[in-house]
């Protein structure tokens, strides 16, 4: 308390010390002249007097000294002294300052915008109580190699009984048609249990939520909206509560409204954009019977009980699994080796993003570095520079320590204007940067310059100056004063370890950008790949729009119930379509029909005569089509035939294949005319009449997808996508499509118009992001390691002038003294390059995940770019080497 | 040479305020004369170190100054006591007896008294 008490009244005194000091000076002055003025009196000569006067006063700027120290706070004060003397030194040195200052802007300001990307993402917790409870349960099925399978009703029971977890939460996705609004509308929707909202523990803005506890065993035809829907289609309707709307012609009332903020948790865009909730049972119609096999539940999400952690509930879990499998030995068959994952929700949020943005705050955190170095090297010539000012405060009685002190504050102040200016720059353009990030970022919105992002950025700016200010400011300590000033008249020039120092600083910055430069090449070189890889699909000229066709609770009601009931309605798109302007082909397929749409529609299937000791089933990826999808796609018929109209629900089932599928289970047969059944229920074979190539219409990376089409006609499927290819018209034929489609029914609304050639890039959204600041990283750094060497190698030409003008007088060749600064450049370029070489090695395997087509040892990459920044460098060092090689020997002799 | 005792850390603070508590008002000079008259040159202090305790004094509020015009016309600081300064030399006044009335019984007493 007291020390307090002195701290502030020596902080007041700080401030306001000036006067004080005045004060105490005039005081004393005044003492002085009386005790002269008395002396005189006394009779003693005028210098005696005052001589007196101040034997008896004591000395005058001791006193002072000593209550200014007592008073005040001298730390801060040199603090503020050496301050002042930087802001000099850097006005001093206007383009020096500006060097400095701009390099760690560019640092400290591409660093704190990828951190603040990382902080929203992959820092921040997830915006719910208790986020580290909340588990979302994946089925696996190891032994046929299925993952995330889904679980089936009485599984869910089981978890939610198994007293592991407070809630589980069945997690579907989907659309729904809202109609009764102004216009047929489709709502991304969410089906989920009624324990859904108790498991987020979010609170809604109107209203409530789902009772967790209800019993309902169907759809209990309540729903939560979105703030977003109330705002836009009800006009933020006060009474809203209580007001029915009609789902898919199903009649619900709405009970609650979730908060502007509330984002829905999920592994994709369109879920975290979920805008309504129903709440089911999952028991009754619309969901088919809940027997133990059948794995329709897309997903589950759970809260564990307080104090479990993921580990002890998992463990948990598997005993549970294993009992189970016990019990019901039919429906878990040993070899499919059924397990049960929890994953904890943050993961499966952004599980996907996280390499790709460690990759980038590592490759930023390396500019940042190697801007560091650059900026140490200049404050080293610099230091040398001043190496006679240093010598001569020494010798003066300046404490080492005072020294170093002020040197880091001067470095201090350069990184710390250097971070003001970078986080400037980063909130002017913080808009513009935002438009480089992929949209299918996940936490997108969170992203922010928020007091931790700033707090970051002065800390990095901190370190930063710490960092490259420690070794010229140890330096400078350790010069000997008299060896420095004797020197007066050859100029300053560095000591040898100021010079090995400079060595090792340009080393490592080379070795830094080497390793960013073969990283980011091995990128562009796996996005080149990506971008250029055969798609056996022709996206060019086709446009997709999508359309839902409505589930009722009640399936006699459903007039698109049966492949029979759908077909008519298929036929009469695809009549009227063909009429349409500017479109010569028409076709459309189910949702996941869609070429890399990421929605998955897995089928589970036995091959006719192989060996299926239980009903275990395989899985496969597939969608329906109608005949025209193959010609319109470009996809051509390798072997038996495509699809015909005759292909309907009268007609046996058919199914084509791609070559994957073939080769994976018909290796050496041929597959035509071979059976399989799909789905576990008794259903008919199904008979595969043609193969078709492979198409990378999952996923660019992977063509070796095995997958199966199967006839429109045969099928009922309620996402359905029509595909138009021509000379379209992204304005006015999405437009157009919505018309026929509501010609044909009113009630159904058409939405998510794409061009498959934007589908396709959008793909590689990410993969572009990630490679292109990787790239511009790499540049940044390419040509700061340029300068850096640049400078390090004129320096050493200008220190050694005087040593060529001799050489040059005693008849050395020009051409060998380019030679020498040559070789000089080459030495810290060929030990850098080895460094970098055995860090890029490390780099690439660490992101060997990220890279598609290319080798994580690509010698291609590694001897290109050692080769390009070995040019560079080389190119740098040959500026100085030609100065070095035209020096005069009388004019450099002359200058001694 | 004998050595003329050092004033005690707090003392000089205690004889500067008994010195305005007796003489009224008085400037910076006129203390150091007093306090060296009193002490009868038996104190050996630098009569500079009179003056940081002076804006000591007046931080904690138990001096006040203004300037004023001294004996011979020049221009002087004035210092007086504060009310909150006769508290505090009341205060210290009784410590300081009390301290040097132990002291002084640790003086009288003889081995014999301790038995």
């Amino acid at each position: 308390m007291k020390f307090l008490m002195r701290f502030f009244v020596r902080l007041s005194n700080f401030v306001t010390g000036r006067r004080e000091d005045q004060r105490l000076r005039e005081e004393m002055e005044e003492h002085l002249a009386l005790q002269v003025e008395e002396n005189l009196r006394a009779g003693t000569l005028p210098a005696e007097a005052r001589r007196q006067a101040a034997i008896k006063f004591g000395g005058v700027e001791r006193i002072r000294e000593e209550y200014h120290t007592e008073q005040s706070l001298p730390i801060i004060e040199n603090l503020l002294r050496d301050l002042r003397y930087a802001f000099r030194q850097l006005a001093n040195s206007p383009g020096f300052a500006a060097i400095a200052i701009l390099t760690m802007a560019l640092g400290v300001g591409a660093t704190t915008a990828i951190y603040s990307v990382v902080d929203a993402t992959l820092l921040h917790p997830l915006p719910y109580p208790h986020p580290e409870q909340l588990v979302r349960i994946e089925d696996n099925l190891p032994g046929v190699g299925a993952h995330d399978v889904g679980l089936s009703v009485p599984e869910w029971k089981d978890f939610q009984h198994s007293g592991i977890f407070q809630y589980v939460s069945v997690e579907g996705s989907g659309s729904v048609n809202l109609t009764g609004s102004s216009q047929p509308a489709r709502i991304i929707f969410k089906p989920v249990a009624p324990s859904y909202f108790a498991i987020l523990g979010v609170k809604p803005e109107l209203g409530r939520v789902f009772d967790p506890d209800d019993p309902t065993p169907g759809f209990n035809l309540e729903v939560v909206i979105s703030d977003g829907l109330w705002k836009r289609d009800f006009g933020a309707d006060p009474h809203i509560l209580g007001r029915s709307l009609r789902l898919d012609n199903d009649v619900y009332r709405v009970v609650g409204v979730m908060p502007a903020g509330f984002h829905d948790q999920g592994r994709t865009t369109d879920e975290r954009n979920t805008e309504l909730w129903a709440a089911a049972g999952f028991s009754a119609a619309p969901t088919p019977a809940p027997i133990r096999s059948s794995r329709f539940i897309p997903g589950a999400l759970a809260r564990l009980k307080p104090g479990l952690t993921v580990a002890a509930a998992q463990s948990r879990l598997d005993a549970l699994v294993a009992s189970l499998q016990k019990q019901f030995p039919a429906d878990y068959p040993p070899e499919s080796a059924w397990s049960v994952r929890l994953v904890p929700l943050s993961e499966t949020v952004v599980g996907n993003v996280r390499q790709p943005l460690m990759l980038l705050l590592g490759a930023v955190g390396l500019v940042l570095l190697i801007g560091c170095v650059n900026v140490a090297n200049l404050l080293l010539a610099r230091a040398t520079a001043r190496g006679r000012e240093m010598a001569v405060r020494q010798a003066l009685g300046a404490a080492r320590m005072r020294l170093v002190r002020q040197l880091l504050t001067e470095s201090l102040l350069l990184s710390v204007l250097g971070g003001i200016a970078g986080l400037a720059i980063l909130f002017c353009t913080r808009k513009v940067l935002l438009q480089l990030v992929p949209a299918s970022l996940p936490r997108l919105n969170d992203i922010s310059i928020s007091w931790g992002v700033l707090i970051f950025a002065l800390g990095v700016s901190v370190l930063a100056g710490v960092f490259f200010g420690l070794a010229p400011a140890l330096q400078a300590g350790r010069l000997d004063p008299s060896h420095m000033l004797r020197q007066e008249g050859r100029g300053s020039r560095g000591s040898r370890s100021q010079a090995r120092t400079r060595s090792i600083l340009v080393v490592t910055e080379f070795a830094l950008s080497l390793v960013l430069l073969i990283a980011a090449g091995l990128l562009l070189r796996s996005f080149w790949d990506l971008f250029k890889v055969r798609l056996g699909f022709d996206p060019e000229n086709v446009m997709a729009v999508r359309l839902w066709l409505p589930v009722p609770n009640d399936p006699t009601t459903d007039i698109y119930g049966s492949p029979a009931k759908e077909a008519p309605f298929i036929r009469e798109i695809l009549r009227r379509g063909r009429s349409l302007p500017g479109v010569k082909e028409i076709a459309v397929g189910s949702l996941e029909s869609i070429p890399l749409n990421h929605d998955l529609l897995r089928f589970p299937f036995v091959l006719e005569g192989r060996d299926t000791r239980s009903n275990l089933p395989h899985q496969v990826q597939g969608a329906s089509v109608t005949p025209e999808y193959f010609q319109l796609l470009g996809i051509p018929l390798l072997r038996g035939r495509l699809f015909t109209n005759a292909d309907n629900e009268n007609a046996p089932q058919v199914v084509v294949i791609n070559e994957a599928f073939a080769r994976t289970w018909w290796p050496n047969g041929d597959p035509l005319g071979k059976r399989i059944k799909l789905g576990r229920a008794p259903t008919s074979w199904t008979m595969v009449v043609g193969v078709v190539p492979n198409a990378r219409t999952e996923s660019l990376e992977d063509a070796s997808t095995p997958l199966i089409y199967l006839s429109s006609y045969q099928r009922a499927d309620k996402e359905l996508a029509i595909f138009l290819r021509g000379r379209l018209d992204p304005g006015t034929n999405p437009q157009q499509a919505h018309e026929l489609v509501q010609s044909i029914d009113p009630e159904l609304p058409v939405f998510g118009a794409m061009k498959l050639p934007d589908v396709v890039s959008g793909s590689l959204a990410q993969r572009r992001f990630s490679m292109e600041m990787v790239l511009l990283f790499a540049l940044t750094a390419l040509l700061l390691a340029g300068i850096g060497i640049y400078g390090t190698i004129s320096y050493v030409v200008s220190e050694r002038t005087r040593d060529i003008g001799v050489r040059i007088a005693l008849g050395a060749q020009r051409s060998s003294i380019l030679q020498m600064v040559l070789r000089q450049g080459l030495e810290l370029v060929i030990a850098g390059a080895t460094l970098g070489l055995a860090g890029a090695l490390i780099v690439s395997h660490v992101m060997a995940g990220l890279l598609f087509g290319v080798s994580p040892n690509d010698p291609l990459t590694f001897i290109a770019l050692t080769l390009v920044l070995t040019a560079v460098a080389l190119a740098a060092c040959y500026i100085p080497a030609r100065r070095a090689m035209r020096v005069d020997p009388i004019v450099a002799l002359r200058n001694e | 040479m004998s050595e003329k005792p050092d004033v005690l850390q707090g003392t000089l603070a205690l004889m500067v305020l008994k010195t305005l508590d007796v003489l009224g008002p008085q400037h910076g000079y006129g203390i150091a004369r007093r306090i060296e008259q009193i002490s009868g040159d038996l104190l050996a202090v630098n009569q500079g170190t009179l003056y940081p305790l002076l804006l000591k004094l007046e931080h904690e509020g138990a001096i006040a100054s203004e300037w004023g015009a001294s004996e011979n016309n020049r221009r002087a600081r004035f210092y007086r006591l504060t009310r909150a300064g006769h508290k505090q030399l009341g205060a210290e006044t009784r410590d300081w007896e009390q301290t040097a009335a132990i002291i002084a019984r640790f003086f009288e007493v003889k081995a014999e008294d301790l038995t």
